[in-house]
């Protein structure tokens, strides 16, 4: 491999040094570096999301505040909810498919690198978008699932809702962009060896997500469309003057709405998957199962939408089915909790952060999701939907399960993005503030959900008992605060003056860890030939793995001229020494993202009768879109 | 390095890369995006279901509708007429396979005594301008359908039906309306340097893919939407 020269590639000249000005990271398609893009912008955006929480709960901590208005706390609690679930935590799960899926499965990037750049722009200008309306008190104000006949025109006048329903278009177009890119990854781009059933559980995981990603979106893109042409063009779909069914919108929602559930809740299932066989030294209970129960969670998760509806009046066979169906998707995700615990039962723990955060996750998402199994039941749903009640069950299985799933990643791997540890003390008291924070916030709301206290509420009176657990709830808020600054800290403070992590700091079994910390830009020097689920442990401690059942093959299974047995790599070489191909910066993604924006900019202008300079951005957008994206189809990739 | 990567170096970035199932990378995503988009259509048309029906005042699309002045409004959908732009995008797939076959035989030589048919069978160009053209002639059956729609007094804001039945015919519409462009940018490739090669084969494969796609989705639409009262 490394013997044979390439002249084609070698007039990118110094396109292959490590470059990291401003233009390498605008122009680039590695997916390192895209991951890596992610997570910052993710965590802005979970900063702000975390400011707007902050806020509400500051105008909640007592009956009767006027910290914040009504119209600007229902913008509040709109922007919380739509940020958090679209601009941090499924860009923070995209930070992991970006960086750890071509490591994972032995691959040098993506499938399509430039499209991968692409789903980033599009998201980071949809975010941009979609938040900036709330510095001019313009922010989407009719919640994060925009329930229509609320949002049309009749009750909602003004740009605030168009914003939200632009933004999502935004946004979905980001989302469906990648679940192309990474299914096709996943599926085509594995080194020789990594059979299916091998695959790190991250991956599987987020392989289950992209699926979900590509059959959910449809819906919500269509539910969106039909809300913008109510709002623009005066069609009828939840005018109910003319005869519009009111429940088209909820049913179109929460079809995309429950599979979400699980697109923000699977990639984290995946981490810590990883997490607690590295700090148990074992290999993760139950593979198989763990893969199929992720499956039927992914299958599952399509027939359960209407049990956010039982309040609806559906009728008692609809509600019984989809109680029924809600019940059994908890036996899979009780698999996945008992195979955790079964992964850490008698193995060598070690309570590393990472450890904290992803034992943290079992136990909290165990508690969300119990509360979840009540209210599957629709006599006990009724007294608890639209109740504090529901707030604390999805805040336990969203932050309880997802965030804390993603810190354990974030902990787990930013010495393999960065190639230094993040500090363990400063990790400590970040989990533990975070930890009791937490349960502070939100183990009060199911009290005051249960006595009544409902959602969306802006502001409420003295002596209906509520008040202890609202100020409760609010100091919790106020010691998150304090938890995520020491993590700031930890991450910006880390990235110089953390201990430096080599190869692999924590003893991991799957691939990324045999390369160099951060990876070079082609992560394999030579493609890694994979011959069980653990290589890395079948390398260094063979011992160990030999008396387990680990899909381990003696023999190579395939062999391939590319392939060498895996090995450990420590040598940074460039790619031209190497003689790789890599694909060539461009900053045509960029362009083309940015032409889509203004296209959706253009609409805003629609409803203000300025209808040259609506049809200006819409047709200026559409043209260069498309010139970009010819010019993007027919440069070569590397 | 092996032969198989050799050779691949040689013909181009098609076929530059490994692939775990040998397949390329753009046809296993072209297939994710058509699963993706049976769901996008999937919605637009359990809309169209659901609104069946439902619409207060008409036009119909089945039925007969007499307004408070006493108009008479006939039932608005023409089946003979929507039948034969029917049989025009269907004759387009058609078309289309022939026009994946004449690339797939470029460099296979034509035998000596090949008949009308055998020549025309290797005419690339032709039967991709004749795809075109019959998309084409179905946008142009669509586009005189709603204008006449329109005429009789359905427009997409007059009631369920109308939003439902403009938005989803219409989306079909832009659908075939990308599908003509490509092929027309496939015809400029193949007028200006030749489509032929491993590489062409796929460009046209995956253009066909997304061709049949459309076709096959709108014989649901004509089934659920025209033929079943």
């Amino acid at each position: 491999m490394a013997t044979i020269a390439a002249p084609s590639y070698a007039s990118a000249g110094d396109a292959y040094a490590e470059n990291t000005g401003i233009w390498s990271w605008i122009t680039t398609v590695d997916h390192k570096r895209i991951g890596t893009l992610y997570l910052w912008t993710a965590l802005f955006f979970f900063l702000v999301g975390g400011l707007e929480a902050v806020l509400i709960r500051t105008q909640l901590a007592q009956p009767n505040m006027g910290f914040v208005s009504a119209e600007t706390y229902n913008q509040l609690f709109t922007m919380h909810g739509t940020t958090m679930v679209f601009l941090a935590i499924m860009p923070l799960s995209a930070a992991f498919f970006n960086f750890l899926i071509p490591l994972q499965i032995g691959a040098r990037d993506v499938a399509f690198p430039r499209l991968n750049a692409f789903s980033y722009w599009v998201y980071l200008l949809g975010g941009i978008f979609i938040t900036l309306p709330i510095l001019f008190k313009v922010a989407p104000n009719g919640g994060w699932f925009g329930y229509a006949p609320l949002t049309t025109n009749s009750f909602s006048a003004g740009p605030n809702i168009d914003f939200w329903v632009m933004g999502l278009q935004i946004l979905g177009i980001s989302s469906l962009a990648a679940a192309f890119n990474f299914i096709t990854t996943i599926i085509n781009m594995r080194a020789p060896g990594m059979t299916l059933m091998r695959m790190p559980m991250f991956t599987w995981m987020s392989f289950v997500v992209q699926f979900l990603l590509i059959l959910a979106f449809p819906p919500i893109t269509i539910a969106l469309f039909f809300l913008l042409m109510d709002r623009f063009f005066g069609t009828t779909f939840y005018a109910i003057a003319a005869g519009a069914d009111p429940l088209l919108w909820q049913h179109l929602f929460w079809v995309f709405g429950h599979p979400e559930v699980y697109i923000l809740i699977l990639p984290a299932f995946g981490l810590v998957s990883e997490v607690l066989p590295t700090f148990s030294k074992k290999p993760l209970f139950g593979y198989n199962v763990m893969v199929y129960s992720g499956i039927m969670i992914g299958f599952l998760g399509f027939g359960v939408w209407a049990h956010h509806m039982f309040a609806v009046g559906m009728g008692a066979v609809a509600d019984s089915i989809f109680s029924m169906m809600t019940m059994l998707i908890a036996i899979p995700t009780g698999v996945k909790i008992f195979n955790w615990i079964a992964t850490m039962w008698s193995g060598e723990i070690r309570f590393t952060v990472a450890m904290k955060f992803a034992i943290a996750l079992i136990g909290m998402f165990t508690i969300g999701g119990i509360s979840g199994v009540m209210h599957s039941s629709p006599p006990a749903d009724l007294q608890q939907t639209d109740t504090y009640f529901i707030v604390a069950h999805f805040h336990y299985v969203l932050f309880g399960g997802s965030i804390m799933g993603i810190f354990a990643g974030i902990y787990y791997y930013y010495p393999k993005m960065t190639g230094r540890l993040m500090s363990e003390t400063i990790g400590n008291w970040h989990f533990w503030l975070t930890f009791i924070g937490m349960n502070l916030t939100f183990f009060p709301m199911h009290f005051s959900g249960m006595l009544g206290m409902p959602r969306r509420i802006y502001t409420y009176d003295a002596g209906q008992g509520w008040d202890l657990f609202n100020m409760m709830a609010t100091v919790g808020t106020y010691i998150l605060v304090v938890a995520t600054s020491f993590f700031v800290v930890n991450f910006l403070r880390s990235r110089t003056r953390g201990a430096v992590a080599g190869n692999d700091p924590w003893g991991g079994a799957t691939l990324e860890w045999s390369i160099p910390s951060p990876p070079p830009e082609y992560n394999f020097a030579q493609i890694p030939e994979v011959t069980s689920r653990y290589p890395l442990w079948d390398l260094k401690a063979p011992e160990k793995t030999a008396g387990i059942d680990h899909s381990h093959a003696d023999a190579m299974t395939i062999t391939d001229a590319h392939a060498v047995p895996v090995h450990e790599e420590t040598e940074r070489h460039t790619a031209k020494e190497l003689g790789i191909p890599m694909p060539l910066p461009t900053a045509k993604p960029l362009f083309t993202a940015l032409s889509l924006v203004v296209m959706f900019c253009g609409l805003l202008f629609m409803r203000n009768d300025m209808f040259a300079v609506a049809m200006t951005l819409i047709l200026g957008g559409a043209a260069s879109m498309i010139a970009g994206l010819y010019s993007w189809l027919t440069s070569p990739l590397e | 390095m092996s032969s198989h990567a050799a050779a691949a170096h040689d013909d181009g970035h098609a076929h530059h890369h490994y692939t775990t199932t040998g397949l390329d990378n753009r046809k296993i995503a072209v297939w994710a995006f058509i699963g993706s988009e049976c769901m996008l259509f999937a919605s637009l048309i359990s809309t169209y279901l659901i609104y069946k029906g439902r619409s207060i005042v008409g036009p119909f699309p089945h039925t007969e509708w007499v307004n408070e002045a006493g108009r008479v409004f006939k039932p608005i959908l023409d089946i003979p007429v929507t039948s034969a732009s029917t049989f025009v995008l269907l004759m387009s797939s058609l078309a289309m396979v022939l026009a994946l076959q004449a690339v797939q035989l470029k460099g296979v030589p034509l035998p000596a005594d090949a008949g009308w048919w055998t020549r025309a069978q290797r005419s690339s160009k032709g039967w991709l301008l004749m795809t075109a053209l019959l998309g084409t002639t179905f946008l142009g059956f669509q586009a005189y359908e709603f204008t006449s729609f329109v005429h009789e007094g359905l427009t997409i804001k007059t009631n369920l039906f109308g939003s439902s039945f403009f938005t989803l015919t219409g989306f079909h519409g832009a659908h075939v309306t990308v599908g003509v462009l490509w092929l027309v940018t496939l015809l400029f490739i193949d007028m200006k340097r030749g489509l032929a090669g491993p590489a062409d084969e796929l460009n046209v494969d995956i253009a066909a893919l997304y061709w049949h796609f459309v076709d096959v989705v709108w014989i649901a639409i004509f089934t659920l939407v025209y033929l079943i009262q």
